[in-house]
């Protein structure tokens, strides 16, 4: 093998990158469209990041004082959307629709309890007693546990008023700081497999190219020079590194603009890197594969999805969304493991050095190099006539 | 002259090559020396073995049997040191349509490992040659056909290499074109190179070959200067030479 022949070979393949337009679409327009659509539509741009529940609340005896009070306190919190239904039935059907999280009845003696309490406060026999019945979404443990706890925060306030009577308590809870958390939206879980998203579609470029050489004539007329099959392949897979390296960085750029900030280091931005740029080498693997099996280029851009769509739905953001079973298939793609190093680096903040980094390292670089190994020979064998 | 190349005493020579394509024998047994510094000529009809021929003699067929030697090196063992020696401009326009003319021949140079300092001049100098050196900067995306032939032949000869392979190299070029071509090809030949050229314009293979081989149905049928074939067939030209010997005329086929 000739470094100075691959190097032409490679400076002739960027150039149609950047010449051709279903190259330059593919490898770098694609990528930017990919990300800045699912940033729109998932809610790092001008999406909602409202964190309410949506109650629903019925007064079973009538909007009384006091009902109308604990609907205001509830409104209050800032937590809750309370919607006020005539009666349990819509209230329960809404729930059931999923319009609402809970449903809270105030009992017809509500306004009597209140009053009792506030006239007697010490003295529990001359309380009129009664009970708020809730009804929450079966499933949503966030729910379960702040509803509840707003609803009986606010009845005190409601009954005890500003200043409790109960007896005097060592140990206060001061009024709580507000912290400006850092939005969240589900963009910035999707952002990292949205890297190995963009990649995948190497496997078509590098198959369309190979074919299209073949198609024209262009492969049998280099390989009349002293050029050899090594030098070609070696020629692709510096082109596609670089390539891959750049629309990481591109991707980046447009996922950083659109809110996703990691939270690694230096270190953790610099593996995570190596790692989209790794997972290259198996994208030129399968798409050397596809080349080989493909008559035409044409077929080759049918033929790269049997190894691009199990890598897209099992080994990317999209995986995240899937059963339990077709997540367990996921861990045998490549892009799998670059989706979850890149979550562990830059979305949890894991350590390079940790396990689970280390692994995904361990796992992209040995499946890529190998899957580029049996894509040269394979390419070899069957793909250059 | 330029005989030291492998040892060589010819630049050329092909014993017993026989190609088969299952069951259909595309060359059968074609034996043939072709000296240093002449321009060899393969004429027949389309189908009749000759770009079979010539992709064997670049390595990328293998012969069913026989030995090729180019330069003293054998294509099937020495591959890269007979590579090294020849350009090839096959018959199908293999050019990058997204690189301009002179990337194009460049490209080719620069896989050959010509030296930078070479090459530069060696690309302008070929294009020149060739008449394409002003368009030399467009596309060839956005040449015509003739254009592209052309470019095809420079990528071919940017090497300066001491044997030229050309498969029907005018093909679809207009009469200006193909001239510019003959004259570069007679140059070469002047300055010592062999060249072996595929053709089935009979006026191409008169103006320019020293030796023509006729072929026809894989076999080699006839051999000489054109010259010694006019007078041996008492023919006026090289068609009618091919009339008395298969009985067809040569574009019939085609």
């Amino acid at each position: 093998m000739q470094l100075g022949r691959a190097f032409a070979l490679a400076k002739k393949d960027w150039k149609r990158i950047f010449r051709e337009p279903a190259f330059l679409f593919m490898i770098i327009l694609f990528p930017v469209m990919l990300t800045v659509a699912f940033g729109t539509s998932f809610g790092a741009v001008g999406g909602s990041r409202a964190t309410s529940f949506n109650l629903g609340m019925v007064a079973l005896g009538g909007n009384s004082t006091s009902e109308t009070e604990f609907y205001h306190d509830m409104q209050a919190t800032g937590a809750l959307k309370v919607t006020s239904y005539p009666d349990n039935g819509t209230a329960q059907s809404a729930l059931s629709q999923g319009e609402l999280q809970a449903v809270i009845l105030l009992p017809a003696g509500f306004d009597k309890t209140v009053e009792s309490f506030k006239a007697n406060p010490t003295e529990p026999s001359k309380w009129a007693n009664s009970t708020l019945s809730m009804y929450l979404e079966r499933g949503s443990a966030l729910t379960a546990q702040v509803i509840p706890a707003i609803a009986s925060q606010v009845l005190d306030q409601e009954i005890l008023g500003a200043k409790p009577t109960v007896q005097a308590f060592p140990v206060s809870i001061s009024a709580p700081f507000q912290v400006a958390a850092k939005e969240s939206s589900v963009f910035q879980s999707f952002a990292p497999g949205l890297f190995a998203f963009a990649s995948i579609y190497m496997i078509m470029t590098v198959a369309q190219s190979f074919t299209g050489d073949r198609e024209n004539g262009l492969l049998r007329r280099i390989l009349v020079t002293p050029t050899t099959s090594t030098d070609i392949v070696m020629g692709s897979v510096i082109t596609y590194l670089v390539i891959g390296l750049f629309q990481a960085l591109l991707v980046f750029a447009c996922v950083y603009a659109l809110g996703y900030a990691p939270i690694g280091g230096p270190a953790a931005l610099l593996v995570g890197f190596v790692i989209i740029t790794v997972f290259a080498l198996c994208n030129i693997g399968f798409g050397l594969i596809t080349a080989a099996i493909a008559k035409s280029a044409g077929a080759a851009t049918g033929i790269s999805f049997v190894f691009l769509m199990p890598q897209l739905f099992l080994g990317t953001f999209v995986g995240s969304a899937l059963s339990s079973t077709a997540q367990a298939a996921g861990r045998f793609l490549p892009a799998y493991y670059v989706t979850d190093a890149l979550t562990s680096l830059w979305t949890r903040g894991a350590a390079v050095t940790s396990t689970s980094v280390l692994t995904d390292v361990a796992a992209v670089s040995v499946s890529s190099v190998v899957i580029l190994l049996v894509g040269i020979q394979v390419f070899k064998r069957f793909g250059k006539s | 002259m330029q005989r030291e190349i492998g040892q060589a005493t010819t630049a050329i020579d092909i014993e017993g090559l026989t190609k088969d394509y299952g069951d259909v024998r595309a060359v059968d047994g074609l034996t043939l020396s072709i000296p240093y510094a002449e321009v060899f000529g393969l004429l027949g009809p389309n189908g009749s073995g000759k770009t079979t021929t010539i992709n064997c003699l670049t390595g990328i067929l293998n012969p069913t049997c026989g030995t090729i030697r180019v330069g003293g090196f054998d294509v099937r063992t020495q591959g890269e040191e007979a590579r090294r020696i020849m350009g090839v401009s096959p018959q199908e326009t293999a050019v990058y349509q997204y690189l301009t003319g002179k990337e194009n021949v460049k490209l080719f140079g620069e896989l050959y490992s010509v030296s930078k300092g070479t090459l530069g001049p060696r690309v302008d100098y070929v294009l020149e040659k060739v008449g394409l050196l002003e368009e030399s900067g467009r596309r060839v995306g956005k040449y015509s056909g003739g254009m592209k032939r052309i470019v095809s032949i420079a990528m071919a000869l940017v090497t300066d290499p001491k044997i030229v392979l050309l498969d029907e190299p005018t093909v679809g070029m207009d009469p200006q074109a193909r001239r510019s071509v003959w004259d570069f090809v007679s140059e070469l030949r002047d300055k010592g190179k062999t060249i072996v050229l595929t053709t089935h314009y009979m006026e191409e293979a008169a103006e320019l070959c020293d030796e023509v081989g006729v072929i026809d149905h894989g076999r080699l049928i006839a051999l000489g200067s054109p010259t010694d074939l006019k007078e041996k067939y008492h023919a006026h030209d090289l068609e009618d030479v091919f009339i008395q010997l298969t009985g067809r005329r040569i574009r019939e086929e085609t």
